[in-house]
């Protein structure tokens, strides 16, 4: 029943879409947007071909070492900025400006110092990923309650014990949420970075379409970047509200 | 000013004196990145020539209409759906993965339905603004306190003078956020978009300065559009602080 429940929402959605997607269908003709059925088929056909294996790897490398960048780099960051308050007092107005720059502006400048090809990409995606990780982990570690420390404190903990069972329980759920907003805007910028100056890829291969206006392809490759994003999102939302709940309790 | 103030000064400062002097000495080829008093120089020359003042109107009347429209277009459907939580929950899934959707995709369909020139790229850029602010007011409305609507009850307030006394003061700090993010998205969707699909605009005369090695132009052009954005986001935060004292906080 709960299961009814909890699936219902996000059923209902994939519907309305898809019948939207179908009206604007007939609404604007092949030319623009191809009927739901016939670029699944689309899809599904371009996943068996042997020359799109690459292109699907290209960017998968690429996303994953942007965000493991991302993530390390932030965590790393936010730690060192929250454990020392006057560091993070100085740099927390420079890290909010940074991340409110459109970034898309930088992309010619990381072209140009990292050159064609796949660091461009791991770069732009990280720059993207990496100052929200390093925001919320920052905020985390500097709002850990200071009557667990003490408790630790008089429980004589040594400072291995202490990250290990008061700042790493204390601090996750936050630093999840961190991590979770940036996986979004790692994917945003990694696909961005691909639909520039790009030889492989999935951003490529949407860009070639777009150039011969093959919009069977356009959506297919839409819907499939899409699906990944939408299914690891509801992952990690699932596991930021766990881990929420957890630490309310 | 505060002691991390002064200390964030010099650090910025100490960062772009050693570029320039990097750039000066020619440690760093002027074919990657151009000393910061030539980027200063260059967009100087470039606002006083008046050559692109057709590109730079285009853009900001692109970015500002898009801007107004996900602004208030985000906060009113952000309203509907605080007042309807079923629709709420359908969506959620969908809002929470928004910014990870390849939204550029879709721009050759937008060109069908919209025809060329700056109607698809305002399109695009409202899309994608719209949902940063939803999800702002959505989040300023949840977190009001209860105290506060049930001091509204206790004074019979009509519901126009709740709205406007209580709640949306009270939800002010998270919509000013959405106002801060609605900006640089709206600044996104359009640059981005003028990058790969468009003929004029900020955007095209940055890609075409790339691609004609003209790095003076470029960064000129680059530090144009992130003053530009800077400028209206500390006028958002001058404001934002005014409320905040204003209110004793």
């Amino acid at each position: 029943m709960t299961a009814v429940r909890t699936l219902r929402g996000p059923l209902l959605l994939t519907l309305t879409l898809l019948v939207a997607w179908q009206v604007l269908h007939q609404w604007a003709g092949d030319t623009a947007l191809t009927a739901p059925l016939p670029t699944l088929e689309h899809l599904w056909e371009m996943i068996g071909q042997k020359r799109f294996l690459p292109h699907l790897s290209e960017t998968g490398l690429a996303f994953l070492q942007a965000l493991v960048i991302a993530w390390a780099g932030g965590v790393g960051i936010g730690v060192l900025l929250g454990g020392h308050r006057l560091t993070g007092e100085v740099a927390e107005p420079i890290l909010v400006g940074l991340y409110s720059l459109p970034k898309i502006t930088l992309y010619p400048v990381i072209l140009l110092l990292f050159g064609l090809g796949m660091s461009a990409k791991v770069a732009f995606g990280a720059l993207h990923g990496i100052i929200p990780v390093a925001l919320f982990t920052m905020n985390a570690v500097r709002n850990v309650n200071r009557t667990y420390l003490r408790a630790g404190r008089a429980m004589r903990l040594s400072p291995a014990q202490t990250g290990w069972h008061v700042l790493i329980p204390a601090t996750l759920p936050e630093i999840f949420t961190g991590l979770r907003i940036g996986f979004s805007l790692t994917l945003l910028g990694t696909m961005l970075g691909e639909l520039f100056a790009s030889q492989r890829g999935l951003g490529f291969l949407l860009m070639t379409a777009i150039d011969l206006n093959d919009v069977q392809t356009i959506l297919a490759i839409a819907v499939l970047i899409s699906l990944f994003a939408v299914a690891a999102n509801s992952i990690l939302l699932a596991i930021d509200k766990r881990l929420h709940r957890g630490a309310a309790a | 000013m505060s002691k991390a103030g002064w200390i964030r000064l010099v650090v910025l400062a100490a960062f772009f004196g050693a570029v320039e002097a990097l750039c000066r000495t020619g440690v760093i080829s002027p074919k990657l990145v151009i000393a910061p008093t030539a980027m200063v120089e260059a967009m100087v020359k470039l606002l006083g020539s008046g050559e692109l003042n057709p590109d730079i109107r285009q853009t900001l009347s692109s970015v500002g209409i898009a801007m107004g429209l996900s602004v208030t277009g985000g906060f009113a459907l952000g309203c509907v759906l605080y007042w309807l939580p079923p629709l709420r929950r359908t969506v959620d899934p969908f809002l929470a993965a928004y910014y990870s959707l390849p939204h550029f995709a879709f721009y050759p369909l937008l060109i069908v339905i919209f025809g060329l020139g700056a109607l698809p790229l305002i399109v695009l850029a409202t899309l994608f603004a719209m949902v940063a602010m939803i999800m702002a007011t959505l989040s300023g409305l949840d977190r009001i306190p209860r105290v506060l609507i049930k001091t509204a009850r206790m004074q019979r307030l009509s519901l126009p003078a709740e709205i406007w006394h209580i709640r949306l003061p009270a939800a002010a700090p998270h919509l000013f956020s959405g106002l801060k993010l609605a900006v640089t998205y709206s600044f996104i969707g359009v640059i981005a978009g003028e990058f790969i699909l468009s003929t004029s605009g900020l955007g095209h005369q940055i890609a075409y300065a790339y691609d004609n090695f003209d790095n003076r132009t470029m960064y000129g052009l680059i530090l144009l559009v992130l003053c530009i954005a800077t400028a209206f986001n500390l006028l958002v935060f001058a404001y934002e602080r005014r409320l905040a004292r204003q209110r004793g906080q």
